[in-house]
């Protein structure tokens, strides 16, 4: 007979790396991301990795299934960071630990960020323990103005943690983007525009040549699917004008699926991009006009994009190899300047759900991946952490490099032996 | 009455006359009738002085004193552009501007030692890239302060998040890159405008990566110029101190004995600076290692350093750091971008904190810089769930008193004590909190921001006229 284990929100980390198995998480504060909205002393059930009920009135957990003491705390869907570099860089300077971009390669649409995807590398813990369980990884632009495929992983850490490979392209049409595709915006969206006509006129295009207007043979191949809307193509652009054109990009390509990541100046915008259906990723720290594309930056971005219905997640931009953790607080931000609660953490789980079509993440409710957050505060206050964080349904480690080096030097007591000895 | 004015317009003129005298003692040419040559220590002065100020009373605030004290319902009252009174209940003076400030609270201005505004401004611009004079590796001639553009938008954005004086450092290329100066956060025509009155000048210098990169692998070449290694910097530095240590010695004994003059050099008139103790110097340093070889060449050499920045191993040293007695100007959880950052720990700045060292919040940016209350709010959480207890009040020491500390500036802003300027932030809410802000900032009494009113934001001159012009930032 298998005791039901009661666990105190504090020593949940008792079941981290143990066997899966299932979970009642009891008497949470659930935010769940649905119309059921914030539920208080809910118990969410776990089972075989996935949401199975969640209320107020489920009665006692059947014997085996692990319970967890929420003791009134939050508890969220676990968080995506929707734009990243997590796990495809290890030390940002060194080349040699840096698969985000390469400027030597004469391929674009067919690079795929995930071959250079670890799951072991220290970013993945560092980010998981902040409650981060999902990142968007996009490659940087080298030598073209489309960087290549995207992916979606979980922080598990686990060999198969690549949730959606090839989610999305990526394409650089901002200052960046003209400056790669030969020094001006026309330069860029002549690219662009060829790309599309290689994509659709592949293969036919490639039978006497190898080398289409803009693409290569296999990138043409690569591109076939974002041309025909079955693939998500991610645009960076800033300036409003720039924003328009991918507007423009997407009316006269009906069938495309379109979102925007930067976006300082999506605001101006807004009413154009509500009807042309296109989300956006910004950053809500961005408020400066960094440059002449982003003169319009303003913390109020993010309320003004929200309030006039834009399907609108936030990302935190800056290094987001090993910062993408930073999220939260750029959700925190954009509550202090005008946008909703509800609205940031929507922002943060199911606006890029949705964004990426994750179609089980970013909710608590019945169906939905069993991938949650227990909070020991507000999850978007800087002060908060989260005491349990569980992908899959299995507990996770909240231990990662950076608390090792922490435990190691919390003394600096030498007088036995050198502290390269204590872990 | 017509008398008295024309007596005060002499008494201008008369000042104006002893000052230009004093500008003459001080040049440095030589006089045909036997003056000394004295090197002139401040020939950009500060033109900054307070805006006028009401007497404000700010009532009933949980008022930090930025020392690690803490009133609950306290009152603040600033007089004459100073701080004037810190007290449970003070009765309002007459004519006193009186802010209710119910459930939000009062602390000194936030003060960020680590600040590129000006010289690397937005927008980042080639034609703006003013922060680094890479031209060589010892660059202790060129000064940040001639490169300020005083007209960056991070300095109002710098405002709304409570910094109320930065100090701009010239970058991290150099071995030396040159001093850094101290600002007020007011706006100006001018970088003098800005400049923190009697502030003393700062020396930027940078261990690790950065030169060797720079210099040693310089423009792809194999080797590029010195230095090439971490060997190659130290070496770099002690030559430029053994040349700083006989110019010192050169000018001591002209004034000792006369003579001609040692020949001006500009890079050696900083280091001297360093050596006399007029000079703070600032080094940009990660690791534990190389700062445990800075602080014995420092004393090799008879300087200190005032402050390690970035500074992201000093929880491996935070012992060594406290017997030296230098600060650490840190980020919150920066880490990774460069293999010298790849052990930062969220707890770096409460284990510095905790060995009883000076711990700082510093931010390298003009994002940062908005939010360094949140930046010491993460620090201060990560570090208690490591057992490390420290209170708000205590806390807030790393965001005002210590960086003031580290400029030579604590005698006159940094915390909330009767007489000092008058630098002071009232927020929202507890500032620990990401959904607090900055609602009023003073500086030296005089209300520069007001959050609920558009016409208390400055605005640049290159926001005008274009998209951004007067919006929220």
């Amino acid at each position: 007979m298998i005791r039901t284990l009661i666990l105190s929100a504090a020593s949940v980390l008792a079941l981290a790396g143990a066997a899966a198995q299932d979970l009642a998480i009891t008497n949470a504060k659930v935010w769940t991301g649905t119309s059921a909205g914030t539920l208080d002393n809910a118990t969410v059930m776990i089972t075989d990795g996935e949401i199975t009920a969640i209320g107020a009135n489920l009665g006692a957990p059947r014997p085996g299934v692990a319970v967890i003491d929420a003791d009134g705390k939050w508890l969220t869907p676990g968080i995506i960071a929707p734009f990243s570099r997590v796990g495809i860089v290890e030390v940002g300077a060194e080349s040699s630990t840096n698969d985000t971009s390469a400027s030597g390669t004469d391929f674009s649409v067919a690079l795929r960020a995930s071959d250079g995807f670890n799951p072991s590398a220290t970013t993945i813990p560092v980010t998981r323990l902040e409650g981060v369980t999902h990142v968007v990884v996009a490659p940087s632009n080298g030598g073209n103005i489309i960087a290549g495929q995207g992916f979606v992983a979980d922080t598990s850490g686990s060999s198969d943690s690549v949730t959606q490979d090839r989610a999305f392209v990526y394409i650089d049409l901002g200052e960046r983007g003209a400056g790669i595709a030969g020094g001006s915006r026309p330069a860029a969206w002549a690219a662009l525009r060829g790309a599309f006509a290689d994509a659709r006129g592949y293969p036919a295009r490639f039978m006497a040549h190898n080398e289409g207007d803009s693409l290569t043979r296999t990138d043409a191949q690569a591109f076939g699917r974002a041309v025909r809307g079955q693939q998500l193509i991610l645009v960076n652009a800033h300036r409003a004008s720039d924003i328009r054109q991918v507007i423009e990009l997407k009316a006269d390509n009906s069938s495309i699926d379109v979102a925007i990541v930067g976006g300082d100046e999506a605001w101006m915008v807004a009413d154009e991009l509500v009807a042309a259906n296109i989300p956006v990723i910004i950053d809500p720290f961005s408020n400066l006009p960094a440059s002449f594309s982003q003169l319009g930056a303003t913390s109020r971005n993010a309320e003004r994009l929200i309030d006039a219905g834009v399907l609108t997640a936030f990302a935190h931009l800056g290094d987001n190899g090993h910062q993408a953790r930073l999220v939260l607080q750029s959700a925190g931000n954009a509550v202090a300047n005008g946008v909703s609660f509800d609205d940031a953490m929507a922002a943060i789980t199911i606006a890029p759900a949705s964004i990426f079509g994750l179609d089980t993440l970013g909710t608590v409710a019945p169906g939905s991946t069993g991938d949650l957050v227990l909070w020991d505060g507000d999850p978007l206050e800087v002060m908060s952490a989260p005491e349990a964080v569980i992908i899959n349904g299995e507990v996770q480690s909240l231990e990662s490099r950076q608390t090792k080096l922490r435990d190691r030097y919390l003394d600096l007591d030498e007088t036995e032996r050198p502290l390269a000895y204590k872990r | 009455m017509k008398h008295a004015i024309v007596a005060s317009t002499f008494a201008l003129i008369l000042a104006g006359g002893l000052a230009a005298c004093g500008g003459n003692g001080s040049s440095e040419s030589g006089t045909d009738n036997g003056d000394k040559v004295v090197i002139n220590a401040n020939p950009f002065p500060s033109t900054y002085s307070p805006y006028p100020s009401d007497t404000v009373l700010l009532k009933d605030a949980t008022v930090l004193d930025g020392l690690g004290g803490i009133i609950e319902g306290g009152d603040v009252l600033l007089v004459d552009g100073d701080i004037a009174e810190i007290a449970e209940d003070i009765p309002a003076p007459e004519g006193a501007t009186v802010i209710d400030a119910t459930g939000k609270w009062v602390t000194p201005g936030i003060i960020d030692n680590h600040s590129h505004l000006g010289v690397y401004p937005s927008p980042s611009v080639d034609a703006h890239g003013d922060g680094n004079e890479i031209s060589g590796a010892v660059t202790a001639e060129v000064w940040a302060e001639h490169g300020i553009w005083p007209q960056d938008p991070g300095f109002p954005r710098a405002l709304a998040g409570g910094i109320t004086s930065l100090q701009i450092l010239p970058g991290s290329a150099n071995l030396f890159g040159g001093r850094g100066v101290t600002l007020k956060n007011v706006p100006a025509r001018t970088m003098q405008g800005m400049k923190f009155p009697d502030a003393p000048y700062t020396l930027k210098m940078a261990c690790g990566e950065n030169p060797k990169r720079v210099y040693g692998y310089g423009g792809g070449r194999f080797p590029g110029g010195a230095p090439y290694s971490r060997m190659g910097n130290v070496a770099g530095y002690r030559m430029a101190w053994a040349k700083a240590v006989e110019y010192k010695r050169a000018w001591e004994k002209y004034e000792a004995e006369g003579g001609t003059a040692p020949t001006r050099d500009l890079e050696l008139d900083t280091l001297m600076g360093v050596l006399d103790g007029d000079i703070l110097v600032h080094m940009h340093c990660y690791r534990a290692d190389e700062m445990a070889l800075i602080m014995d060449m420092s004393e090799e050499f008879g300087y200190k350093v005032a402050s390690f920045h970035h500074a992201v191993e000093s929880y491996k040293i935070a012992d060594k750091l406290a017997e030296y007695d230098t600060c650490s100007s840190m980020w919150a959880d920066w880490w990774g971008f460069k293999m010298e950052a790849y052990d930062g720990v969220r707890e770096n700045i409460p284990m510095v904190h905790k060995a009883g060292a000076c711990a700082i919040v510093h931010s390298d940016s003009d994002i940062g810089i908005q939010r360094l209350n949140q930046e010491a709010a993460k620090a201060l959480s990560d570090g208690r769930r490591a057992g490390i207890d420290i209170s708000k009040a205590d806390a807030w020491t790393w965001l005002s008193a210590n960086p003031a500390k580290s400029l030579g500036i604590f005698d006159q802003t940094g915390s909330l004590e009767v007489g000092k300027d008058g630098d002071v932030v009232v927020w929202s809410g507890d500032p620990f909190s990401v959904y607090a802000q900055a609602e009023l900032v003073y500086i030296d009494g005089a209300l520069m921001y007001d959050r609920n009113d558009p016409d208390m934001l400055p605005v640049m001159d290159f926001e005008l006229g274009q998209p951004g012009e007067g919006d929220v930032k």
